[in-house]
């Protein structure tokens, strides 16, 4: 098995909190900065408010589909985040800043039919039907820890498949240095898109980028569900990328085209503020943020608002055995 | 508007703060256990509490040039318990912080607050909270006298250093802390003549 699991004993504890608490959905949370605002302050900063009403999209949870998969066997040391929680507490951008806005805005997002590009350095470019590459290719179950940039962390059941077994499909030439991955551009689906201040500044499409090593590596995999069903829209439905050594924002969503290219792409949030996320964005509890500390991390698992879990943050989040060698030779303050 | 009625109304806006301020905590509490708050409420909790401790803040700015251009001094009575709310939402959203993002973890909260600036912003406009609450006991301001006025124009430098102190502390989107800066510039320079004499009063 792939997975390193520490013994770490914090993580053992289960809280138990109704399921039935967490998964109200469309919650009353949209208000909530406008709340006190909208008591107290009906008058000088009601501009904000008619953004707050610009946010909302339509409701109705997008259905999500079971899948034939290999499941992996359990991890004892591991506690899943419940499922509420992973799929209640998203960032993607593309549908508002907040925590819960993807989840509330994202369910009328087109998925169904997909198409996912593969192209640049390879010999057999190509573009594959991705609820048809579902069926076809093998999918398995990898349960990762998930490091948010943010010093938060989830441990999560993805569904998918190995991305470098995938981007051999195409035969990548000796050219392909680097891969380069783009979520989709589409400004009538996604509020962020269309309004710079709901897409909290950054520079659509949303772009990532991998080494082609740490593409081909074997824990790298393109993910296609969670818990077992298709992913919904808010987690990067129909298919996203998950790199469980790195933070979260290089796991890239809602693909459509992968390029594999010779030079190193740009990427997102790198473009955004590159003196605090770098292109490798390895979990490393020694390199801190600039405005906060990347040793320890808040658990997001099981329990409700006082099942507090810090516990500290693992070089590779844990995966070093594996991917340390990636980097060896590397100044890793340096590329952060 | 007469007089009496005048002040009838100050008691019923004295009595809308204290709802104001109030319900949304109480409602914060029902969130809490009803799962309103997403996938992970802690982080929702503290933004929450803090947006909510600026909004006040503003809010309390507005009283004094209000009541000035309205001719309406009984508003002034708003101040006291406005400011006092402040604290308690300041404190709220820092003992949050403090319990259950960092679990009262003394070493890391120790270390966040020193090499962390946005925090040390965030803490500072708190203390300076802290020592407005203290000494808005009646006795305190009678027997501070001048300097308590000296002591209270803190207020606007802890307003300042919350914006400041949301700023830093957004992962990326600055239009909305500009704005809240904008907003506490703009009342700022409303009563530029008592920001003046406030400074002023530290030079001897």
């Amino acid at each position: 098995m792939l997975i390193k699991t520490p013994a770490r004993s914090a993580l053992g504890e289960i809280q138990t909190t109704p399921e039935a608490a967490y998964v109200s959905r469309r919650s009353v949370i949209r208000g909530l900065g406008a709340g006190l605002g909208g008591l107290l302050l009906s008058g000088s900063a009601s501009g904000l408010d008619l953004f707050a009403a610009d946010k909302k999209e339509a409701a109705g949870e997008a259905p999500r589909k079971p899948l034939d998969f290999s499941p992996q066997r359990p991890v004892p040391d591991l506690v899943l985040t419940p499922e509420a929680k992973v799929t209640n507490h998203n960032n993607f951008y593309e549908f508002g800043t907040g925590k819960t806005d993807p989840a509330q805005n994202s369910q009328g997002l087109k998925t169904e039919p997909w198409t996912l590009t593969v192209e640049g350095e390879v010999e057999k470019p190509g573009t594959v039907d991705v609820w048809k590459l579902m069926h076809d290719i093998g999918l398995e179950e990898r349960i990762y820890r998930m490091r948010c940039v943010e010093a938060w962390s989830m441990v999560i059941p993805w569904v998918g498949f190995e991305l470098g077994k995938f981007l051999q499909r195409f035969q990548p030439t000796s050219r392909a240095k680097y891969v380069a991955f783009q979520t989709l551009y589409d400004p009538e689906q996604m509020p962020g898109q269309r309004n710079r201040y709901i897409g909290g500044g950054v520079d659509y499409p949303y772009v990532e980028g991998l080494r082609i090593d740490e593409a081909m590596h074997p824990l790298t995999i393109l993910s296609v569900g969670l818990y077992g069903k298709t992913l919904p829209p808010q987690n990067g439905a129909p298919i996203r990328l998950v790199v469980p050594w790195k933070y979260g924002f290089k796991g890239i969503k809602s693909i459509v085209k992968i390029k594999l290219v010779e030079k190193m792409p740009p990427t997102s949030w790198n473009k955004l503020a590159p003196n605090e996320y770098g292109f490798y964005a390895n979990v490393n509890p020694d390199v801190d943020h600039p405005r906060w500390s990347q040793a320890s991390e808040r658990f997001i698992g099981p329990g409700g608002v006082f099942a507090v879990k810090r516990q500290p943050t693992l070089p590779f989040n844990g995966y070093g055995e594996e991917v340390a060698s990636l980097y060896k030779n590397m100044d890793l303050r340096k590329f952060y | 508007m007469a007089a009496i009625s005048k002040k009838a109304f100050a008691a019923l806006l004295q009595i809308g703060v204290h709802l104001g301020a109030l319900l949304p905590l109480l409602w914060l509490f029902y969130a809490i256990n009803a799962g309103h708050l997403g996938g992970d409420p802690v982080v929702e909790l503290i933004h929450y509490l803090g947006m909510g401790t600026i909004r006040l803040l503003l809010l309390t700015l507005l009283v004094s040039p209000l009541a000035k251009s309205l001719n309406f001094g009984q508003l002034n009575r708003l101040r006291r318990p406005l400011g006092l709310w402040c604290f308690v939402w300041a404190s709220l959203h820092f003992s949050t912080w403090l319990a259950l993002d960092l679990g009262l973890d003394w070493s890391l909260i120790g270390e966040e607050l020193v090499k962390r600036t946005y925090i040390l912003l965030g803490f500072t406009a708190w203390l300076i909270l802290l020592a407005l609450a203290i000494t808005s006991i009646p006795a305190l301001l009678r027997k501070m006298g001048k300097n308590w006025k000296k002591l209270h124009g803190l207020l606007y430098v802890a307003v300042l250093l919350a914006c400041w102190h949301f700023w830093w502390s957004v992962k990326s989107g600055w239009i909305e802390p500009a704005i809240y800066l904008a907003v506490a510039l703009l009342l700022l320079v409303w009563r530029r003549a008592s920001v003046k004499r406030w400074i002023k009063s530290w030079r001897y």
